[in-house]
């Protein structure tokens, strides 16, 4: 758009310029003839460029537009079928069921909230910590884009790819209390979680004016290209608050509780590896160079962090598993999450890799020397891998990607520690602190409140008989069907 | 006659029933089955959670046979069962007091 701006003032300027260097001798008519053709044909030409310019803002938001909506299409996969997959295939052959609905009815009661409430409160004007209500009932979100956000896209493909990060959200908290929650009290246990910690937060970040939004307006700047403090500090912390307040699955950890099929995980993890590219390219909103270069750090960081993961298993424990390879995978996807729009590839492959080894101690020591029974390790990959990549994102983000912070005269400022900017970290800090006190507190309540009304847990008898039959009235296999 | 119950390793099947069709055994009933004697079982780790599997699965052979043919029936099935390792499993024979042909009531030898 720049480069037709200039186009247009030179052809404004050529013929005043033109005519004081016509000499003063010429005849009269002569000189007006041209002048008058001139006149026309820099009508013509004006039409044209505008035209042309129209064109060419057609032709870039049908780029974006269709990037940005395989992107959409990317982070819905990500949810169902792949974190369904995944954690189906981490629990026990009679909970496979009940965990992947789990996953996908929220792919349906998110989606209902987004539409009525849930999209104005996060990305509307309002206070610096909720959005308003001017988005309600998505009125006026249509085809215009929406330049707060996304210039060259329509503003209805920004609110649903924004719609698919709030429905996969609340779906990683389930990996906490997975195979012991009533139904009843998780569907409204995630509503809540939705009001009280996903919109505010969502809105602090993200949205225009928030309290901790890298672009101008924000307070606190805190770097998250993805959502590492939205999406996965806010879910994985939640998950340790509700995997410690329902306390352990019966028989935990006397029992055996071993996954009941690895394969279906297998499955699930990669497409989550996947998905990931739409939900951390497609967070450049645009079919950008930024694009690729977050597709690529990415790629890079899952690649580092399931070598990590493998390879201190392999020193810990002895075997290299393919259970260890896809936690590790997931696990550099979530470092990465909040720094893949600001990091060269190395700096990603670098957080890959200390993401999966961080992640192993922390799921395979820690959690086992403190007995807490975060059953699918939300907050061990997704809480842990989350702070960490949030913080690392303020070591390597640099102005050399993404020139997010500009001044006044719109030169761009250096952006983490590599770029000598080291407060950054402070910011990236504040930002987690606040992640964390959200998720705490709002959980906390969410969870009394739950509680109070129709109580958390399944009964023993429930429990025992597994999720699939007493809460769904079905098997996941029947092999003899 | 005779009834012989054998346990024996999963992957041994096929070669042990070939060896029984071999010397002319008609007739077994298999199942598949957990157990452990002198083989311990294995360590799994997930995700730095460890389990020891010592239930292992094995097949059961259970045929029944004329007292008279009933060594040479051990002899083939041991020898088509054996890798020599820990874990090759066991047999072991019964007396059997009757045996009663389902569809037309014949009994003893003439059943099997």
């Amino acid at each position: 758009m720049t480069l037709h701006n200039v186009k247009i003032e030179r052809c404004d300027s050529l013929p005043p310029r033109w005519s004081m260097s016509l000499p003063k001798s010429c005849l009269l008519l002569i000189s007006v003839l041209p002048v008058t053709a001139w006149a026309q044909s820099t009508a013509d030409l004006q039409a044209k460029v505008t035209a042309l310019e129209a064109a060419t803002r057609s032709a870039q938001s049908a780029g974006d537009n269709a990037w940005m909506l395989v992107s959409a299409a990317l982070v819905l996969m990500m949810t169902g079928p792949g974190l369904a997959l995944f954690y189906g295939g981490l629990v026990r052959r009679k909970n496979v069921l009940g965990t992947m609905m789990q996953s996908f009815i929220l792919m349906a009661a998110i989606t209902v909230l987004w539409a009525v409430v849930g999209y104005s409160l996060a990305f509307a004007d309002g206070t610096p910590f909720l959005g308003g209500l001017r988005y309600g009932l998505l009125n006026g979100v249509g085809s215009a884009p929406n330049p707060d956000y996304a210039g060259t896209i329509p503003h209805q493909t920004f609110m649903v790819y924004q719609l698919m990060f709030a429905i996969i959200t609340p779906a990683l908290i389930s990996g906490a209390f997975a195979e012991r929650m009533k139904f009843s009290a998780m569907l409204l246990f995630m509503v809540l979680w939705a009001f009280f910690v996903y919109f505010p937060m969502a809105h602090m970040v993200w949205g225009k004016g928030g309290f901790l939004n890298a672009a101008p307006g924000g307070k606190v700047p805190c770097l998250d290209f993805a959502g590492g403090t939205v999406v996965h500090i806010t879910s994985g912390v939640s998950a340790l608050v509700t995997a410690l307040y329902l306390g352990k699955r019966l028989g935990y950890p006397r029992e055996p509780m071993k996954p009941h099929n690895l394969v279906i995980s297998f499955i699930g993890a990669c497409l989550l590896w996947v998905g990931w590219f739409g939900f951390n390219a497609g967070s450049a909103l645009g079919a950008s160079s930024l694009a690729t270069s977050a597709f690529v750090a990415t790629h890079f960081a899952a690649a580092a962090a399931a070598l990590g993961w493998v390879l201190a298993e392999w020193i810990g424990s002895g075997k290299p598993s393919v259970l260890g390879g896809i936690s590790g995978c997931v696990a550099g996807l979530v470092a990465i999450t909040p720094a893949s729009g600001f990091v060269k590839p190395f700096p990603a492959l670098l957080i890959g890799f200390l993401a999966g080894i961080v992640c192993y101690l922390m799921v395979a020591k820690v959690k086992q020397n403190l007995g807490y029974d975060d059953s699918l390790d939300a907050f061990g990959v997704h809480g842990c891998g989350g702070t960490l990549g949030a913080i690392l994102t303020g070591v390597f983000a640099t102005s050399a990607v993404n020139g997010a912070y500009q001044d006044a005269a719109g030169k761009t400022l250096p952006l983490g520690l590599v770029d000598g900017h080291g407060a950054q970290i402070w910011n990236q800090l504040t930002g987690c602190a606040i992640a964390w006190g959200i998720a705490i507190a709002g959980t906390l309540i969410i969870l009394k409140i739950c509680d109070a009304l129709i109580g958390l847990r399944l009964t023993e008898l429930e429990e025992i008989e597994g999720m699939d039959v007493s809460l769904h009235g079905e098997e996941g296999y029947i092999l003899e069907a | 006659m005779k009834k012989i119950e054998a346990v024996i390793q999963p992957f041994k099947l096929d070669d042990v029933k070939e060896a029984l069709m071999g010397i002319g055994v008609d007739g077994m009933t298999i199942s598949e089955v957990r157990g452990h004697g002198r083989q311990k079982g294995h360590k799994e780790v997930y995700r730095g959670r460890e389990y020891t599997v010592d239930l292992l699965p094995k097949v059961k052979i259970e045929l029944v046979v004329s007292d008279d043919r009933c060594e040479d029936v051990l002899k083939a099935l041991t020898a088509a069962a054996r890798t020599g390792k820990i874990g090759d499993g066991k047999i072991f024979v019964y007396d059997v007091a009757e045996a009663i042909r389902i569809r037309n009531d014949d009994r003893g030898d003439a059943a099997l």
